[in-house]
């Protein structure tokens, strides 16, 4: 099963509370996923020069501090810690690929959930709500996000297994389905260079984004290039930077409801979740057509 | 008390906002078998969810205010229900007898397995609709996604507008009627000739279903035979 959500603010109202309403639509999709949940919020961007790193550590005394101080130290600049649960935001004066290398290089033990100007990733075990309250959701604000919420088929139930996954810089992805050649494709991907932490099949899906980018598709092709090379059922959210796209694969198995208003737009693996937004009665709602990619991106709307 | 304002009170009114699910489908539950109660039901603020009016076994009318979930009116015998607004996946299924009305879009697998009675979808239904149907009549106003009518078995599925893929794919005795364009047929379903009596057949359809539309314009498609074993001595049991 699964879950999906991810809202779009087209008024400065959502954008304010952007956190209140994904943690409501997140936890309306708990009975499709309640082994683990997560989200991508992007939301205050790093200054110029500047970039944003997300890192998860598994030993809940982390230091937090001393990571900064060494991160000071390497790029001369590293802002406060911003702590939330397992999981910290580090805003570093370096290329966002130096930042991500000298972490992998200096602190094995610490993963990058995320990493460029505004995503930050938080993923965690247990149920929707429990994340929502733990990862204080309600306090962000942002322009846009993505939610996950897991029921585990391909691998075991881990904080490294639970969605988002980065596929690159700003770059996300969340999934409802199961692939079924991912041990091929992540065997191919690692001779291309991608690198992979699990053996979960959405990391194979990230990972061949992130290859498919990094060779120069642009995002509606990497999409597209999914409906040949992927062998399975989904649907796809993708978020990017300015907006965030969806896909359905070509049977379409596994659900999806899109809507929009003038204030906002939606999507959800289910109506219950687009329900709790402002408007909702009202929004013009639509399934997704298979094999389509949608998306929707800040200078367009 | 005036006649009106007696038939008002006749109309119970439930709000899924302050009442369980359960609590309401247990409500109508309780009427099968013609037992005294309300025949006349409103539901507020369906908001998305799952199975709401399922399993309904009496001659009652429901009304639902709003976007439905998975499975509403599924298992449906001889009530009406109308939603006013979208199904999601799986409206009607396995209904035996009565109405289930549409006015929005319908997701997957819309009146799957049913085996009688009439679901009315007004706007579009997406992929599978009428999947394994077995005797319920499905007409959509609109248009219907892939592999719609696969292993249909018999009843009729009359779209307005056009089919997705694979219309009526691995097919039996159903018949299909599409006035617009049909993306491809599936495995054995070819077009077949319309006679007057299918005419008649998708007219009368058509007016149970309060749809204006011509049903002279419409195609006529069904099974070829070739994919399963078909016994002419046996036509008069499909």
């Amino acid at each position: 099963m699964c879950g999906i959500v991810g809202l779009f603010a087209k008024s400065p109202e959502i954008e304010e509370r952007l956190g209140v309403h994904l943690a409501a639509m997140l936890v309306q999709m708990s009975s499709r996923g309640p082994d683990s949940a997560g989200v991508a919020v992007y939301r205050d961007r790093a200054p110029s020069g500047s970039s944003k790193l997300t890192l998860y550590s598994a030993d809940p005394h982390e230091r937090w501090g001393a990571v900064r101080d060494e991160l000071c130290d390497a790029f001369g600049m590293c802002a406060e810690p911003s702590v939330r649960a397992s999981h910290a935001v580090l805003v570093v004066a370096a290329e966002a690929a130096d930042a991500e290398t000298w972490v992998r290089e200096h602190r094995p033990d610490l993963r990058v959930m995320s990493v460029g100007e505004v995503i930050e990733i938080y993923k965690e075990t247990g149920l929707p709500e429990e994340f929502a309250r733990a990862f204080r959701l309600e306090d962000f604000r942002g322009t846009h996000a993505l939610g996950h919420t897991r029921m585990a088929t391909e691998s075991r139930v881990t904080t490294e297994g639970s969605h988002p996954f980065s596929t690159g810089l700003d770059l996300c992805l969340v999934h409802n389905g199961s692939l079924s050649n991912h041990n091929r494709l992540r065997q191919n991907l690692r001779r291309e260079g991608i690198e992979f932490q699990t053996d979960n099949d959405t990391e194979v899906a990230a990972g061949y984004l992130a290859w498919r980018l990094r060779e120069g598709a642009s995002l509606e092709e990497a999409l597209e290039g999914c409906l040949d090379d992927l062998d399975g059922f989904y649907t796809f959210a993708v978020g990017t930077a300015d907006g965030f796209a969806v896909l359905r694969d070509p049977i379409a198995c596994k659900p999806a409801v899109l809507a929009e208003t003038d204030e906002w737009v939606a999507m959800s693996s289910e109506w219950r979740s687009i329900a709790m937004l402002p408007g909702a009665a009202d929004a013009r709602a639509w399934e997704p057509e298979p094999g389509v990619v949608y998306a929707w991106e800040k200078a367009l709307v | 008390m005036a006649v009106a304002e007696r038939e008002h009170a006749a109309v119970e009114v439930v709000d899924l906002g302050t009442t369980s699910l359960r609590e309401l489908n247990q409500r109508l539950h309780d009427l099968a078998g013609g037992a005294p109660g309300p025949r006349h039901f409103r539901i507020l603020n369906p908001s998305g969810a799952h199975a709401v009016a399922c399993g309904l076994d009496a001659e009652i009318g429901v009304e639902i205010e709003g976007h439905v979930g998975y499975y509403c009116a599924g298992m449906n015998q001889l009530a009406t229900v109308r939603v006013h607004g979208n199904a999601s996946t799986g409206i009607a299924e396995n209904m035996m007898s009565g109405r289930v009305l549409v006015d929005g879009n319908v997701s997957q697998s819309a009146g799957a397995t049913g085996r009688g009675g009439l679901l009315v979808v007004r706007g579009n239904a997406s992929s599978r609709c009428g999947i394994s149907m077995k005797g319920i009549d499905i007409v959509v106003g609109g248009s219907v996604g892939h592999m719609s009518a696969f292993m249909a078995q018999t009843g009729c599925l009359v779209v307005c507008g056009d089919s997705g893929e694979a219309l009526g794919d691995s097919i039996y005795e159903a018949r299909l009627y599409v006035r617009g364009s049909v993306a491809s047929l599936g495995a054995d379903c070819i077009e077949k000739e319309l006679r007057d009596e299918h005419v008649e057949q998708v007219r009368g359809l058509l007016e149970a279903a309060a749809i204006d539309a011509d049903p002279s314009e419409f195609r006529r498609y069904g099974s070829a035979r070739q994919l399963y074993t078909f016994k002419v001595d046996n036509a008069a049991a499909y």
